[in-house]
């Protein structure tokens, strides 16, 4: 992991022009922003070396697929077929023909150009204002060649913040549960990718039963629920170095795992003589602490971003519902009162909403509510679906979502997808094999 | 459809088949109508509430010894027919006194991944406090919740979910 830091060469401060063009996340987007990604030029001795090294022919051109389909699976942007583009990637590096670009319709345009400087992978992009023929930003990196798709996501990460006003989720991962087989015997392995699905690695083998990993937002450490040798306990993997322990020394099933917002601690549910509580671990002095005492069911514990607060799910009142409480526990409050379950609240990173898993009559929806729980939205519907997590900006939600099987029980499957806050922009996320429990993580580089 | 296995229909459905199938050839054709009844009754007739009653996945720890109960939707508490296959549990633990058992707490597909592994837990421990009621020391009983991860059915309808709802008593030596 050491070889993906990122040497940052900003050479050009952005641009700072007033008036340009915006894209509003806050409402659905129906008409994404036509932008033009130009292929990042490179020259031909670069373009041989990294050929070499990387095994692509146009490492220019694949970084730029990278960036066209992040921005497309925004749902915010519109990429422009590059069949139609006029001008020459250089040419328009230096100094594009902005008629032309306005022919095509693109309201920005992106450029950039690829070298090979020592061995090292140099990258520079611009982004322009098509419409008032301006610069709008202007950065280059140098990193190992290796980490050609992160630069990708750099890329959009800047163009998206540019555009938007908000710090993007491209360059960042997803931790799940890879799954296989029937389901009365499914095999499920941990599995890591990039956001946009490219370098799936699984993390298990599958040996034993895992669920619910979890990310810890401030280093590449993730918590999880491991069945090994049948003993189910909240296990901290370092995904480093490899190194997993078994999280503190309880007599009985510890689960439903979530770091808290400085990483220093674990939070989860213990369960107990048929009575589950929320617990703490300190991760540094080892300490643990019972927040909540109640003979009823109090699990799916998250905390609100400033540390102050955990939303909870509980059926203290004889169903599942959402609860919120003073991170130690005291000033308890029902927050859900809509018809139906409630489960899986999760505190958003920017801190006004709680998402959850609701089940009304047969069907389950991913949802939001405020902290207090008024204005509860339902972004979907599906007749099997939980588990929604936030992308780091608060702005998407990654959740899976089962299939009904047959008569026969058969045509089972799970798979992971995504929404926009808004509501729009549902969409399947691919992974190799059927999916579930995602975990989405903070932003690797800043 | 799966095959019909008759010894899951309810006795008096069956009854009333043979009765039929003894009467002329006019009534044939009602008797067809009516097995396909039988056939859509059967999921009912395995049922009571949603708790299931049929015997179609229970395995038995000993000739006349089921191995596990079933629970309603959302609930860990035991039937009558539950607490009747647990006191012969008891009873043939007592009289096998070196046998240590596992009870593993299984919920339906219907209800969020975390909820249902503490509520596996729940019915695991329901059966276990009532072992114990009946005599068994709690250092041969352990507990394992497996959620929603395990089902014996894997079909989406209610009498599949009615079946995964279940606590099942393993024996661990």
């Amino acid at each position: 992991m050491r070889n993906l830091i990122i040497l940052f060469l900003i050479f050009i401060v952005p641009t700072n022009a007033l008036g340009l063009i915006e894209v509003d996340i806050t409402r659905g987007n129906l008409n994404p922003l036509p932008i033009a990604v130009s292929p990042l030029s490179i020259d031909d001795e670069s373009k041989k070396s990294f050929e070499k090294t990387l095994k692509k022919k146009d490492i220019g051109s694949e970084i730029s697929k990278v960036i066209e389909k992040n921005l497309k699976t925004s749902g915010l942007f519109n990429p422009l077929d590059k069949n139609a583009f006029l001008q020459a990637p250089d040419i328009a590096h230096l100094k594009p023909r902005f008629e032309d670009w306005n022919l095509i319709k693109a309201q920005a345009l992106i450029t950039g150009k690829v070298k090979n400087v020592d061995d090292k992978l140099r990258v520079e992009f611009r982004l322009w204002d098509v419409l008032a023929g301006k610069e709008m930003m202007a950065l280059a990196f140098t990193t190992v060649p290796n980490n050609w798709r992160r630069v990708g996501h750099i890329i959009t990460d800047k163009v998206y913040e540019r555009l938007t006003g908000e710090k993007g989720y491209f360059d960042t991962r997803i931790i799940y549960v890879a799954e296989d087989g029937p389901k009365t015997k499914r095999i499920k392995k941990l599995a890591i990718m990039d956001q946009d699905g490219a370098n799936n690695k699984f993390l298990t083998l599958g040996n034993e039963l895992v669920l619910t990993p979890r990310f810890n937002p401030t280093s590449q450490m993730v918590t999880y629920l491991s069945y090994f040798r049948n003993l189910p306990r909240v296990y901290l993997l370092d995904i480093e170095t490899g190194i997993q322990e078994v999280v503190g020394d309880f007599p009985g099933m510890t689960f439903a795992p979530r770091f808290s917002p400085d990483g220093k601690k674990i939070i989860m549910s213990f369960a107990k003589d048929g009575n589950s509580d929320i617990y703490t671990m300190d991760l540094e002095n080892r300490i643990v602490e019972k927040i909540t005492n109640h003979p009823s069911i109090d699990t799916s514990p998250s905390y609100s971003p400033d540390g102050k607060f955990i939303c909870f799910n509980s059926d203290r009142s004889g169903y599942q519902q959402i609860y919120v409480m003073k991170s130690d526990g005291s000033n308890v409050k029902r927050i859900s009162f809509g018809n139906g379950l409630y489960g899986t609240p999760v505190w958003s990173p920017r801190g006004d909403l709680i998402a959850f898993t609701k089940l009304h009559k047969g069907k389950f929806y991913i949802g939001v509510m405020r902290t207090d729980g008024s204005g509860e939205r339902l972004l979907t519907e599906n007749f099997y679906q939980e588990a929604p997590s936030w992308s780091p900006n608060g702005r998407v939600l990654i959740f899976y979502r089962e299939t009904k099987t047959d008569d026969k029980g058969e045509g089972f499957s799970a798979k992971l997808w995504s929404i926009d806050l808004t509501g729009y922009n549902e969409r399947l996320v691919d992974t190799p094999t059927d999916a579930s429990d995602p975990s989405w993580s903070s932003l690797l580089s800043n | 459809m799966k095959k019909l296995v008759i010894r899951n229909i309810d006795q008096g459905a069956l009854m009333k088949l043979n009765k039929i199938l003894k009467n002329t050839f006019l009534v044939l054709f009602a008797c067809l109508v009516l097995s396909a009844c039988a056939t859509s009754k059967k999921s009912t007739g395995q049922m009571q509430g949603d708790v299931y009653t049929g015997t179609d996945t229970v395995e038995y720890l000993a000739s006349g010894v089921p191995d596990r109960v079933f629970f309603a939707t959302n609930e860990s508490v035991l039937t009558t027919a539950s607490r009747e296959t647990l006191r012969k549990q008891a009873a043939w633990l007592r009289k096998n006194s070196d046998i240590t058992i596992v009870l593993e707490g299984h919920a339906d597909e219907r209800g969020t991944r975390e909820y249902n592994l503490a509520l596996g837990e729940r019915r695991a421990n329901a059966a276990k406090d009532y072992l114990m009621t009946y005599g068994i020391s709690s250092n041969r009983i352990s507990v394992l919740s497996y959620g929603k991860e395990r089902p014996v059915d894997s079909g989406s309808n209610p009498l599949a979910w009615s079946k995964n709802r279940r606590s099942v008593s393993v024996k661990a030596n």
